[in-house]
């Protein structure tokens, strides 16, 4: 996590308003703060999304690319996670400073995505055991405020959501298999992500639990717990970080919580998404200027 | 629970009004002028006789002087300025602070006051005990003492309404924002208070936490801040951020309206782009009506 100096008394504030349910922005303990979202703004991928949460900046791109299926699932294609942290984030990320936060993140996404039901990745097969559809989902972080991980996975749902997959041909003759790639770019299949998970993330401060906390709410939490939620409230991994310790009852408690905020939050995710392809070409891009 | 997820392209996107005003705007780059009768100020570089701005700013002129006052930039301080700053180390008869300029700026353990009045000796203990008054992560609200030839500053404390701050919610703007007016302190009617720091530093606090005299404001009150302080607090912060997001200039009439502006809405929902919009229009129409 990205750390931010406080001092005792700020700190006190900032653990007494969540007691209140009153925190330092407004919000009640179970609110997300304002989220904009934009997808393909990367023309030379598969498909992206770009992703504001308050300061969080995040920007994923998919690229797809024919290659060997895992010799553990032959029948499936691949999804390999990347982060990237940049030092434009923050000066801490310069050099090799963001590796750990950037395995952490990539670790609970393919954690997250790794079930059978949440993305069906038997669609990216091509040959069975010889070819499949490899996603690379490469992952920017270009300003930190906070709940990266949160706003990583919608990120990365977004993108998904946005990727199409070339259509290819199989010919076989006499045992010489020939891939034949589509030539209208507009021949394409897009993935179903209504079920994909997203992570939400629950930090305990004080005697409760917020979702969606600030970097300097992130200063005050001594532990945290990450889950990855689908659309129905299915739990695909869960993650306790952190140096504090947590009560089994009231890790519960932040499950339930978790599950409800998830299903709220793939809800409107999936809302957004679809009003956006509604627009289809038309819609104005907005990319980085503001 | 609330969660709000928006399409970034579905923001209306106000028309930028053609003003007079815009035409002080420049980008780096742009001339100013080829007369060369002009005197080169900050932000300003000489090419073929011509004065070329080196930042994205307005152009100021006093004079014969052309400045450009860059619209995001570090903080250049000036002797007097009230600044808020936050400790990050302890050193030798000297505490290293961080105000947002270019280089950390310094407060030296002889230019604060210790707790039992002016009159105190200074002794060694006090050297020993300076991680007691000020520890690192701790925010405290200063003047700027003097600037040394590489720009870094040295605070003082040297007067009760300065110290260690207690609870509250700091807010960082860009400090072109920050209205240079008479005083940066200010009690809000709304039972809440904030320093203005020079520096972009906003700090936001219930105007009851004052501070005593007899322990120098080392002491900081951590009991609980009763939640209607709390709730105008969120309030104020976010609408300092509504207004630093769109460039207005921070002082207590411009804070206040929004204040005022913003009360047909809770608190949480300020950040929403089209609530923030509505607010800030009222403001400013109200700002333009009844001048400073």
């Amino acid at each position: 996590m990205v750390d931010v100096l406080l001092s005792d008394a700020e700190k006190t504030f900032i653990i007494h308003g969540i007691q209140d349910n009153l925190r330092d922005d407004g919000r009640g303990c179970e609110d997300y703060r304002h989220m904009e979202i934009e997808t393909d703004v990367v023309s030379s991928t598969s498909g992206s999304a770009k992703v504001r949460l308050a300061n969080t900046e995040i920007l994923v791109g998919v690229k797809a690319e024919l290659g060997e299926p895992s010799s553990g699932k032959p029948d499936k294609g691949r999804l390999e996670f990347f982060v990237d942290c940049s030092a434009n984030a923050t000066p801490e990320f310069e050099g090799r400073g963001g590796e750990d936060l950037a395995l952490e993140i990539s670790n609970m996404l393919t954690r997250a995505y790794d079930c059978p039901k949440c993305l069906d990745l038997g669609k990216l097969c091509v040959i069975k055991g010889q070819q499949c559809w490899v996603l690379y989902v490469d992952i920017l972080l270009l300003e930190c405020g906070g709940n990266l991980f949160d706003a990583a996975s919608v990120a990365v749902k977004a993108a998904l959501y946005n990727t199409c997959i070339p259509t290819v041909t199989v010919s076989q003759d006499e045992g010489h298999v020939d891939i034949e790639l589509s030539d209208d770019p507009f021949d394409v299949q897009h993935l179903d992500v209504t079920s994909a998970p997203c992570i939400v993330t629950l930090s305990k401060i004080g005697h409760s639990h917020v979702v969606d906390a600030s970097q300097k709410e992130e200063a005050c939490c001594l532990a945290r717990l990450m889950m990855g939620v689908t659309e129905k409230g299915t739990v695909t991994a869960l993650k306790k970080e952190g140096s504090g310790s947590l009560d089994p009852s009231s890790v519960e408690e932040m499950m339930e919580t978790g599950k409800r905020v998830g299903q709220a939050l793939n809800k409107s995710l999936m809302e957004v998404l679809c009003l956006e392809e509604q627009k289809g070409k038309k819609k104005e891009k907005t990319g980085f200027l503001r | 629970m609330a969660v709000d997820i928006r399409v970034a392209g579905a923001r209306e996107r106000p028309k930028p009004e053609v003003s007079e005003e815009l035409n002080n705007l420049v980008t780096p780059g742009d001339v100013i002028t080829s007369d060369t009768g002009y005197l080169r100020g900050h932000g300003t570089y000489m090419d073929d006789d011509k004065l070329l701005a080196s930042v994205a700013g307005v152009v100021e002129r006093v004079n014969k002087l052309i400045c450009v006052k860059a619209l995001r930039t570090r903080y250049n301080g000036e002797v007097g300025d009230v600044v808020i700053g936050r400790i990050l180390q302890v050193g030798m008869r000297r505490w290293l602070v961080e105000t947002h300029s270019k280089l950390n700026s310094i407060l030296m353990l002889s230019s604060v006051n210790l707790p039992g009045g002016e009159l105190r000796r200074r002794s060694e203990e006090d050297e020993k005990m300076m991680r007691m008054y000020l520890k690192e992560g701790d925010l405290i609200s200063a003047e700027v003492h003097s600037v040394f030839a590489d720009g870094s500053l040295s605070l003082h404390t040297r007067s009760l309404k300065y110290g260690k701050l207690g609870q509250g919610t700091l807010v960082q703007v860009s400090p072109s924002l920050i209205k240079r007016r008479k005083t940066h302190f200010h009690n809000l009617p709304c039972g809440v208070s904030i320093i203005l720091g020079n520096n972009g530093f906003v700090w936001i606090y219930p105007t009851a936490m004052e501070k005593t005299e007899k322990t120098g404001g080392y002491e900081t009150d951590l009991q609980p801040v009763t939640s209607a302080d709390r709730e105008a607090i969120a309030r104020l912060r976010n609408c300092v951020l509504a207004l630093a997001h769109h460039r207005m200039l921070l002082f207590d009439t411009s804070i206040l309206y929004t204040y005022e502006a913003s009360q047909k809405f809770s608190a949480k929902y300020i950040p929403k782009p089209e609530v923030m919009t509505e607010i800030i229009e009222i403001a400013r129409g109200r700002l333009e009506r009844e001048g400073t």
